[in-house]
């Protein structure tokens, strides 16, 4: 094409090309630029790893820690439902009141399904046998412990709200002392994650954003060390477009490499804690393999990174490209 | 082909570089701008490359006026135009090939054309048997031809050349110019900056003489010698001259 003489054409344009063909012809043209970018890397191995490793050691850590209270949400979702609600009655309590109470309560069956009552003794001895506090438990002059009703709702109940509006309702029982819901540590817990999970966004946004400032800063060193060859480049008729993608390109080998990088990381971290976490599952008579590191993960990985890089490459390849002009 | 409509040119700072420059030269004409170091020849130049634009005036390429030109048309314009330095601007960790490509991969020429066209501008500049070296191996005169092997490979209408012959002896500039005839005869338009006068006189062509940003000469006086109007300061209130070049066919 030429702007100042008519009829003046390239060799490229005079034969006629379909669509389909120029489109491959222009996938072929990106293929290549996109592997000399890459061969541009390898060309200086240090460089390239210490930047791939910079982005892959920031990718490695919101990754690892998002897995992290992934695999803790997944322990404690199946808590939820252990839900039971516990009435300690009034001190002093008559076992005739008590039955009385348990009566009352099992005969809301809308609500509850089943309902056992615990008699002070019976909570003693069990309390002996698990505290193992057994010798010092003798000495105590008379029982402490009070007549508890054990609750477990419905299904529809479990729901921390609604089991919250049942143990208010069950409270207004006569003789009760007070209820617990034994969801209230897991609200606890909960809280505590949400935390968690708030740190964990903070700290991949953060990294985000490093990431994109050190692709950026390195594509800046990258484009002013070719800023002779790019003004060549120009002189000779390049436009802007022409320069900027095999800079792009590199930007996204960046995020490639550092995404690959981060992912066998965050697989060597994992397998690292497994056997720790198995030894506490141990403990509490469970088994429990840390999961979510699947191709899906792989893919979210690689998508983010690709996209960090791309971003930080197009904000540097944007400001200093234009600013290369022959003189 | 270059008409220049009294174009002035100020840089940032208020350093004057041209003022109402006015010329024309025909298509398929070759003629030399000569003046002192600092007179405005690379000035005048850089507005026809688009490397600077005119504070005042117009520049017109082949009836086209460049001041319509947009930034993002500039790279269009600049392939219809054949460029070379004194410092000939090749890319030394490239090879030879590479460098006179360049042109042709940036218009996205097909592998097999790059390779037909490169091979010839090379043979023009006889330079085809070092294709494959560096242009860090090769002399001045040779490396000066790399650049208009680069400058011609895809058979721009228009040539500018910027003291090609800067580093260059006699007989290597003579070798050059001699260059350059052969793609005037070929029907490109030719215009080359220099300060050597004692080439330009020994070459018959239309030279336009620039001094402190005027144009004090513009080479259609043929009784003018070169060499003696650079002396002369010209009077712009004189009539402009009215006599045409000698035309050319392409």
């Amino acid at each position: 094409m030429s702007l100042l003489f008519n009829g003046r054409t390239g060799d490229n344009t005079t034969r006629r090309v379909g669509f389909f063909q120029r489109v491959f012809m222009g996938g072929i043209n990106h293929l290549r630029q996109a592997l000399a970018s890459l061969g541009e890397l390898w060309r200086s191995p240090l460089a390239t790893f210490m930047t791939i490793g910079v982005l892959g050691l920031s990718i490695t850590l919101p990754s690892t820690l998002y897995l992290m209270v992934k695999n803790t949400e997944k322990v404690t979702a199946g808590w939820e439902q252990a839900g039971e609600i516990s009435l300690y009655l009034q001190s002093g309590t008559t076992e005739q009141q008590a039955n009385q109470l348990l009566l009352a309560v099992s005969s809301m069956t809308s609500k509850i399904d089943s309902a056992r009552l615990i008699a002070p003794d019976i909570a003693l001895e069990e309390f002996e046998a698990l505290s193992g506090l057994g010798d010092s438990l003798a000495y105590l002059d008379k029982n402490p412990l009070p007549y508890v009703l054990l609750i477990t709702p419905k299904p529809q109940y479990l729901q921390p709200e609604s089991a919250k509006r049942l143990l208010q309702e069950l409270e207004q029982q006569s003789v009760v002392d007070f209820g617990k819901l034994d969801i209230e540590w897991l609200e606890k817990l909960y809280a505590i994650v949400s935390i968690a999970k708030d740190i964990v966004w903070i700290v991949a946004i953060l990294l985000c954003v490093s990431v994109v400032l050190i692709i950026g800063n390195t594509i800046r060193l990258n484009i002013l060390s070719q800023r002779e060859e790019i003004a060549v480049m120009k002189l000779v008729g390049a436009t802007d477009n022409f320069i900027r993608f095999p800079f792009l390109y590199t930007g996204f080998w960046y995020g490639f490499l550092g995404g690959l990088l981060a992912w066998m990381l965050v697989a060597f971290l994992l397998w690292w804690i497994q056997s720790g976490v198995e030894n506490l599952a141990g403990l509490y008579q469970a088994e429990f393999t840390i999961s979510g590191l699947d191709m899906q993960a792989l893919g979210v990985i690689l998508l983010i990174s690709i996209s960090l890089g791309l971003i930080g490459s197009l904000i540097s390849v944007q400001k200093h490209i234009k600013e290369i002009e022959p003189s | 082909m270059i008409k220049f409509d009294r174009v002035s040119k100020t840089y940032l700072g208020g350093q004057q570089a041209l003022q109402q420059v006015d010329f024309h030269i025909e298509p398929g004409e070759m003629a030399f701008l000569t003046g002192h170091s600092g007179a405005g020849k690379s000035t005048i130049l850089k507005l026809i490359s688009l490397m600077a634009r005119p504070s005042v005036g117009n520049v017109l390429i082949n009836g086209h006026n460049l001041n319509d030109i947009k930034l993002s048309q500039v790279p269009y314009i600049r392939r219809d135009i054949g460029m070379i330095f004194q410092s000939h601007q090749l890319l030394m960790d490239k090879t030879v090939f590479d460098n006179v490509a360049l042109p042709l991969v940036i218009e996205g020429y097909s592998r097999k054309q790059i390779q037909k066209r490169v091979s010839a501008a090379l043979d023009m500049v006889g330079l085809l048997h070092k294709i494959q070296q560096s242009p860090q191996a090769l002399s001045g005169g040779e490396q000066q031809r790399v650049g208009i092997a680069r400058a011609v490979v895809n058979r721009p209408p228009l040539l500018l050349a910027d003291e090609p012959t800067g580093n260059l002896d006699p007989k290597l500039s003579m070798e050059i110019m001699r260059l350059f005839e052969d793609f005037n005869q070929a029907g490109v338009c030719v215009f080359v900056a220099t300060h050597d006068l004692g080439l330009i006189a020994r070459m018959k062509y239309r030279t336009l003489t620039i001094k402190q940003g005027r144009m004090i000469d513009d080479g259609l006086n043929d009784q003018n010698d070169p060499l003696s109007t650079l002396s002369d300061l010209h009077d712009p209130n004189l009539p402009p001259m009215t006599k045409l070049p000698p035309k050319y066919t392409l």
